[in-house]
């Protein structure tokens, strides 16, 4: 194996994939969101103290031994199911052996040539085009623990002076999907990784299995690429880019991967079997660990466990309970709203399809809805960096304020003192409203004294109105807003001014 | 009444029951003989008087107060050092877990608690139950009661040399490839392997997860049987574990009747390789059972002889796997070297060398290669196949007899130190009770007396179908009437006091 001297420089995408093909492989880890872990009983909520989620089987103590979560079985065939998989009459679980000191056993229980779920795929929209991704299989693991390195610089192991060790994630039920390999047109390959990532995502929310965020880790993507030169059908060699952490950066990976190899082989260079730590920062990648085909994990059934074998009247019966697949029930919806292509886009982009479903079942229209969540609420939560969801705000709320917006209670400034009010923790809408005395005052005895003064303090405004230059009211009804704190009923001010001028 | 440590466990039970005996001086008297002879016989790695006598007056207070307790509450026991037990160490008999307290108690101990035995300590072993002879325990070796100078066989030597030398009416005991019918039959008593899941493995650290088993130890069938009781039943901690009726044994052993059983001898465990005075009383065994109406026949189970082979590859692949959580990092012995800051990997292969003895190594080192990509095949899935052949035999001989027999071991206990240069001798002591682990039926060894080339004695094995754990109670009662009582150790005759 020839090793790199030097680091060639990236050739960009668009060139590269003049002379390259990308054949793609992804792996997505989807943590259950299980009340317990998968061979314990410990909870598994995220962000607990460290080492406060943990027991004898969690911990590996000597004489601790695993029972089988049947909650996480379930999941996984029901993900299984919406992936379009055979479901295995019987699997095993399987010991990969390797010390690593985040794995308390110094071996994962997981699945190895006996998956709980194979042959599947999903069908993917893409621009218009339709891919179909092929899952080679999915499959049952549990989740390691995480190792904090204290003294380092960015926390990596190198430099550290001591690490510290938190079990609390160690036994979170897993569930690995796998594809086949993926070949698409080269141009399209990014769009389609994130695409089938971000299908993955709907997929486990509305199989509610999986909290499937990215940003906490319980959804995480591998991105294993290699390129092969145009019209050659020998793959080359692949990197796998380790726990690429949103959508975004699924397709960046692809870019940068595909330059970087590109770059290397135009270099007359070998690309390394290596695994690749993806940086958000600059979507760039850089070198993890090693890795080769000899890798060896010396798997062997798990003694400890039973085989699983779901009976064939379980897996019908979960079949039963499979919510509309996501892409139809987009179509479902977008119809029903009548939005447009781009409309839709931009909501699921946002991640506000589900926030706007909920919107519009609490009385809002679905363009309302839309405004809402990708408008004001989408800035302030871009503001605050955090996600729609967790912005504090429901789509109950949401919907409320828009209904005081219907009923010509608040305009549109005053909603959006409302919903500040809302996101302070005031209460509900209504009780913002009462609380802050926002409502709009369309009583002509209380707006009939403002406008008068406003007429008084402005001779020449109201003089240019009397010789017929209406759109001069604009001034005036600014001057009475001011004085009343923006509360008026800007419709009925502008009627009272004219009816006064006339 | 004679000194509480002679009595068995019934008979101490049917003692306590009548108020002729109290649970305080029963487990003082077995306290006082492990002060007494326990640096001559090396069966304790730890005694926990104030634990035993608190449980013990408890139990007398609750029986004062006319509540009706389990048969053995207030009978003491002794306790596998393999096997949790939370407030005294465990130590698998290794280095490296050198003072460890768990914080659970292994399910079959949370059963004896619940049942009111005091437990007097725990039990010297080869490290992690890996051995046939106690020399592996990293602590110190366990003698045999018959002759100090002598093994008392393993890897239960520890609970055998306890029952055997009077320190312990009953004692737990591991079986993997034999570990409890073999130092059973060493030292005389009567030891037990249970249908593989009729006793949870939760809380006994595993050495071959897909072979160990719990049983009891103890001087008489009825004994075991008692025993064997209190630890069986379904844990749903123990995926493995069945959930399944108890077999009544104990029902089984106070009936002790084998008319009309059939027996069957099974061909390849006898004959060449057995020691003369062994094979003289197996025969005499089978001989006094066709006599006691048993319908005796010769059965082949060919595979068998692959036993030891398959068992060699299985074993020690399980353990590469069970023993590599012992890596410093969360508990246990941590070695950090000398010179710049060492890694945590260099921690753990520090810890692992100073920790782990040379048996230890040398199975991980063997169920590495063997599970090893490339060899696992030609290994690991041969070996399950032969797994599969030996519980083809066991099947076949089943339809043919009811219950098989055979010697338990091959010789008589032998020197300390005879083998200790030649692990493969060694391994080949466990060719009669190896099968039973590899096909997961019941196994019980039992005394018939001592060989006439050796003087020492001679244990003869029952084997019975899954979850027929009754038939090896109901023949060992039969056979411990049938054979003249063999004369139990008494390691005090040829002591100066």
């Amino acid at each position: 194996m020839s090793t790199q001297t030097s680091t060639p420089a990236l050739v960009p995408f668009e060139r590269a994939i003049e002379r390259y093909d990308p054949v793609l492989g992804l792996e997505v880890h989807v943590e259950l969101s299980t009340a317990t872990k998968m061979f314990c009983g410990c909870a598994t909520a995220f962000g607990a103290e460290p080492n406060t989620q943990v027991c004898p089987v969690c911990l590996g103590l000597p004489g601790a031994l695993p029972v089988v979560n049947a909650k996480a079985v379930e999941s996984a065939i029901r993900i299984g199911l919406a992936l379009n998989c055979e479901i295995a009459e019987w699997c095993r679980f399987a010991r990969k052996n390797y010390f690593y000191p985040d794995m308390p056993k110094n071996f994962q229980t997981s699945q190895y040539d006996e998956p709980i779920a194979f042959d599947g795929y999903v069908d993917l929209d893409v621009e218009g085009e339709t891919f179909r991704i092929e899952v080679e299989r999915a499959h049952m693991e549990e989740d390691t623990g995480k190792s904090l390195h204290v003294g380092g610089a960015t926390g990596r192991i190198h430099g550290a002076d001591h690490s510290l060790l938190d079990y609390n994630r160690a036994g979170i039920p897993l569930i690995e999907i796998v594809t086949r390999t993926i070949e698409v047109p080269a141009e399209k390959a990014p769009a389609v990784a994130r695409a089938y990532v971000q299908h993955l995502r709907d997929l486990m929310v509305a199989l509610d299995v999986s909290d499937a965020r990215m940003d906490q880790g319980s959804l995480r993507a591998d991105v294993n690429l290699s390129l092969k030169p145009k019209g050659s059908a020998t793959l080359g060699t692949r990197s796998e880019t380790k726990n690429v952490n949103s959508f975004r950066s699924v397709e960046r990976a692809v870019r940068f991967e595909v330059s970087r190899h590109a770059g290397v082989l135009d270099a007359g260079q070998s690309i390394l079997q290596e695994t690749r730590n993806f940086h958000e920062a600059d979507g760039s990648t850089s070198p993890g660990r090693p890795k080769s085909d000899a890798d060896d994990y010396r798997y062997f059934p798990e003694p400890d466990l039973a085989p699983v074998s779901p009976s064939r009247e379980w897996v019908e019966e979960l079949r039963g309970t499979l919510p509309e697949p996501p892409a139809e029930r987009r179509k479902r919806l977008q119809s029903e709203w009548g939005f447009s292509d781009l409309d839709m886009r931009d909501t699921v982009g946002a991640g506000a399809l589900e926030l706007v479903v909920a919107t519009v079942a609490a009385g809002a229209t679905p363009a309302a809805a839309k405004k809402w969540w990708l408008g004001e609420l989408a800035r302030r939560a871009n503001e605050a960096g955090v996600g729609l969801d967790e912005l504090g705000v429901t789509p109950e709320q949401v919907a409320g304020v828009q209904a005081l917006i219907d009923e010509g209670r608040v305009n549109d400034k005053l909603a959006r003192q409302v919903l500040e009010g809302v996101l302070a923790g005031e209460g509900s809408p209504e009780e913002v409203v009462t609380a802050r005395g926002l409502e709009v005052v369309s009583d002509d005895g209380a707006l009939g004294a403002a406008v008068d003064a406003a007429i008084a303090a402005n001779p020449d405004v109201a003089q240019k109105i009397r010789d017929g230059k209406v759109q001069a009211a604009g001034a005036l009804i600014g001057a009475v807003m001011k004085e009343m704190r923006g509360q008026a009923d800007a419709g009925r001010v502008r009627e009272l001014i004219l009816e006064k001028l006339a | 009444m004679s000194d509480p440590v002679r009595l068995k466990a019934a008979e101490i039970a049917e003692a306590l029951g009548d108020g002729s005996l109290t649970s305080v001086d029963v487990t003082q008297a077995h306290l006082d003989r492990i002060a007494d002879v326990d640096d001559r016989l090396g069966a304790f790695l730890h005694v926990d008087p104030e634990g035993a006598l608190a449980t013990a007056a408890d139990v007398d207070a609750r029986r004062a107060a006319g509540e009706t307790l389990p048969t053995l509450a207030g009978v003491p026991v002794a306790v596998k050092d393999l096997i949790n037990t939370v407030g005294q160490p465990t130590t698998a008999g290794s280095r490296i877990l050198e003072g460890w307290v768990p914080p659970y108690d292994a399910t079959v101990v949370t059963r004896l608690r619940a049942a009111g035995l005091p437990i007097l300590g725990k039990t010297n072993l080869d490290e992690f139950a890996m051995g046939s002879s106690n020399e592996h325990s990293a602590y110190k070796p366990a003698r045999n009661p018959w002759d100090t100078e002598r093994i008392p066989g393993g890897s239960s030597g520890g609970s055998a040399a306890a029952v055997a030398g009077y320190e312990a009416p009953l004692a737990l005991g591991t079986d993997t490839g034999g570990s409890i019918r073999q130092p059973g039959a060493m030292t005389g008593i009567v030891g037990v392997k249970p249908t593989y899941g009729g006793v949870s493995r939760y809380g006994v650290i595993a050495m071959a997860s897909s072979l160990d088993q719990v049983g009891p130890m103890a001087r008489s069938v009825l004994d075991a049987a008692l025993l064997h009781e209190v630890l069986a039943g379904h844990d749903p901690r123990d995926s493995t574990s069945l959930d399944a009726p108890v077999p009544s044994v104990v029902d089984a052993a106070r009936r002790g009747d084998v008319t009309g059983l059939r027996v069957g001898v099974v061909k390849e465990l006898g004959g060449e390789g057995f020691q003369p005075g062994v094979q003289q009383r197996f025969d005499e065994t089978v001989e006094l059972l066709a006599q006691a109406g048993a319908e005796v026949v010769e059965v082949s189970c060919p595979s068998f002889e692959h036993g030891i082979a398959a068992y060699y590859l299985v074993m020690p692949s399980e353990v590469s796997s069970n023993l590599a959580r012992f890596d410093a990092m969360r508990y246990g012995l941590r070695v950090t070297p000398d010179g710049p800051p060492a890694s945590a990997e260099q921690v753990m292969a520090a810890s692992r060398d100073a920790g782990f003895g040379d048996e230890v190594k040398r199975r991980i080192i063997l169920g590495t290669y063997a599970l090893s990509s490339g060899y696992y095949d030609a290994y690991y899935g041969s070996a399950q196949k032969v797994r599969t052949l030996v519980a083809r035999d066991f099947a076949a001989a089943f339809e043919q007899v009811d219950v098989l027999v055979s010697p338990t071991t091959p010789t008589t206990a032998w020197r300390l130190g005879e083998k200790s240069d030649d692990p493969l001798a060694m391994y080949l002591e466990d060719v009669a009770t190896i099968p039973a682990n590899l096909a997961g039926v019941p196994g019980l060894s039992l005394p018939v007396g001592l060989a006439s080339d050796t003087g020492l004695p001679v244990g003869v094995q029952v084997l019975a179908p899954a979850l027929a754990d009754d038939r090896l109670y109901n023949v060992g009662a039969a056979l411990e009437r049938l054979v003249d009582a063999p004369v139990l150790a008494d390691i005090d005759a040829g002591a100066a006091r």
